[in-house]
């Protein structure tokens, strides 16, 4: 019974790790695309300056990210709420992961793509609508189904500046019981089920693409 | 400005200790937790069932949960069992389990990389498994995982900032007691930043110099 109850406890926290990890992942992805054509652009203040960033966004611990924007600019510049504290946080660590996805899966795309692309005499913004873009997303989609399960495990890091998801509940309702060891067991299985069906999703979304494409 | 200096210079030594205990921290969960990879990886291709299952579900909670739970289960959940851990001994363990968990794919990935030819010959020779593993396989499988297992060292040290839930006084800890104290949490959060990416940064350059030029030698399949 006292397990139910717990139990019940953790499963609130499941809808706010879940918004917040697609909230990060859609600032992230969306700001990975500029990021990453900064990083291949051919003017060399422009490349170094997104390499640059990066390599900081990736080198600093999203924890330390989560306090920088929390305590530092809240204490004084601009009140967040924890929760876009986490989200803003988040999402920019993405978008320097996204934009090394989106450049891994650029150099996959075929040269011939680009120059018949040129041949054709599209305009840049449709080569990249119609012709570069949709393969770039294909190409990157199992990458960034990795990541995004990751992004779901880094988002128990929220719980250190009080946003209520799993990780925090588990907290919470370890200290009230003192029953820890089934409360995080019972949260690091629910992460688990949770991380499951995005991987399944990912892997028929990947097979349905690919069947398309079959060459 | 200058004041902000001034604080920085004051605070300096203090987060210098905290980080001095993130990289025991790293050390200790590398040093136990690369040779765990290792069984793990050998563990999953084992013969026996049982060998198999098990290191598999280690492996699958090492990788599927967060480092936040894992240290947080061996902090304030391990003690509801009886086995009260300090929270350095918290860290070690829980970072070690991750550390064995995640490197026993990078390096099964690199065993599998070594092609099967090689295993073939060392039989043929008369090698016994363990030779074979032992002076065969494992050179050059180890070989190919370095560049990634450096790389997922790096993230080790970062992970190490995650302690500071379970109280360990770590860089972060130290930044945070100062934050509450003096109502600086920017400047002394950014020093704190500074000290990851001074690390982080020229570690991460080197290991894809590293990658790119252990490529270089790689036969063409």
């Amino acid at each position: 019974m006292n397990l139910v109850t717990d139990l019940q406890a953790i499963l609130v926290g499941i809808p706010l790790t879940i918004v917040l990890t697609l909230i990060a992942f859609a600032i992230g992805a969306t700001l990975g695309l500029p990021l990453c054509a900064m990083r291949m652009s051919r003017n060399v203040f422009v490349r170094f300056l997104a390499t640059a960033l990066i390599l900081v966004l990736r080198a600093i611990p999203p924890i330390v990210w989560l306090f920088i924007i929390f305590f530092g600019i809240g204490f004084g510049y601009l009140q967040l709420d924890p929760f876009s504290s986490a989200a803003i946080g988040l999402g920019l660590i993405t978008a320097a992961n996204m934009a090394e996805i989106y450049r891994g899966a650029l150099s996959a795309i075929h040269a011939g793509q680009w120059e018949a692309a040129n041949a054709l005499s599209l305009s840049p913004r449709h080569r990249f609508i119609d012709v570069v873009g949709p393969q770039l997303m294909r190409i990157s989609l199992p990458s960034a189904a990795t990541y995004v399960i990751g992004l779901l495990k880094d988002s128990a890091v929220a719980s250190a500046i009080g946003v209520h998801e799993i990780a925090f509940q588990a907290y919470h309702v370890s200290q009230e019981t003192f029953r820890g060891l089934d409360v995080y067991a019972a949260a690091g299985l629910l992460y688990i089920l949770i991380s499951l069906p995005i991987a399944w999703l990912a892997r028929w979304t990947d097979l349905r693409l690919r069947a398309r494409v079959a060459r | 400005m200058n004041d902000v200096f001034a604080f920085w210079g004051e605070w300096f030594p203090t987060l210098v200790a905290g980080f001095e205990l993130s990289l025991e921290v790293t050390v200790v969960c590398l040093l136990f937790g690369l040779p765990l990879g290792l069984l793990l990886a050998l563990g999953v291709q084992s013969k026996s069932r049982a060998q198999r299952w098990t290191s598999l579900t280690l492996v699958e909670i090492g990788r599927g949960t967060p480092v936040l739970i894992l240290l947080q289960f061996a902090y304030f959940g391990l003690p509801s069992a009886g086995l009260t851990l300090s929270s350095f001994t918290a860290a070690g363990f829980a970072l070690a389990w991750c550390t064995g968990a995640y490197t026993s794919e990078i390096i099964r990935a690199g065993l599998e990389a070594v092609p099967f030819g090689q295993r073939e010959a060392a039989i043929a020779i008369g090698l016994d498994q363990r030779d074979v593993l032992r002076y065969v396989i494992l050179p050059q499988g180890l070989r190919v995982a370095v560049p990634a297992l450096l790389g997922f060292a790096i993230l080790m040290l970062q992970a190490t900032s995650l302690c500071f839930t379970i109280a360990l006084p770590e860089v972060v800890s130290q930044a945070y007691i100062v934050g509450s104290n003096t109502f600086r949490y920017m400047p002394i959060f950014l020093l704190t930043a500074m000290m990851f990416a001074a690390v982080c940064i020229p570690a991460t350059i080197c290991v894809s110099v590293l990658e790119r030029r252990l490529g270089r030698h790689e036969a063409v399949p």
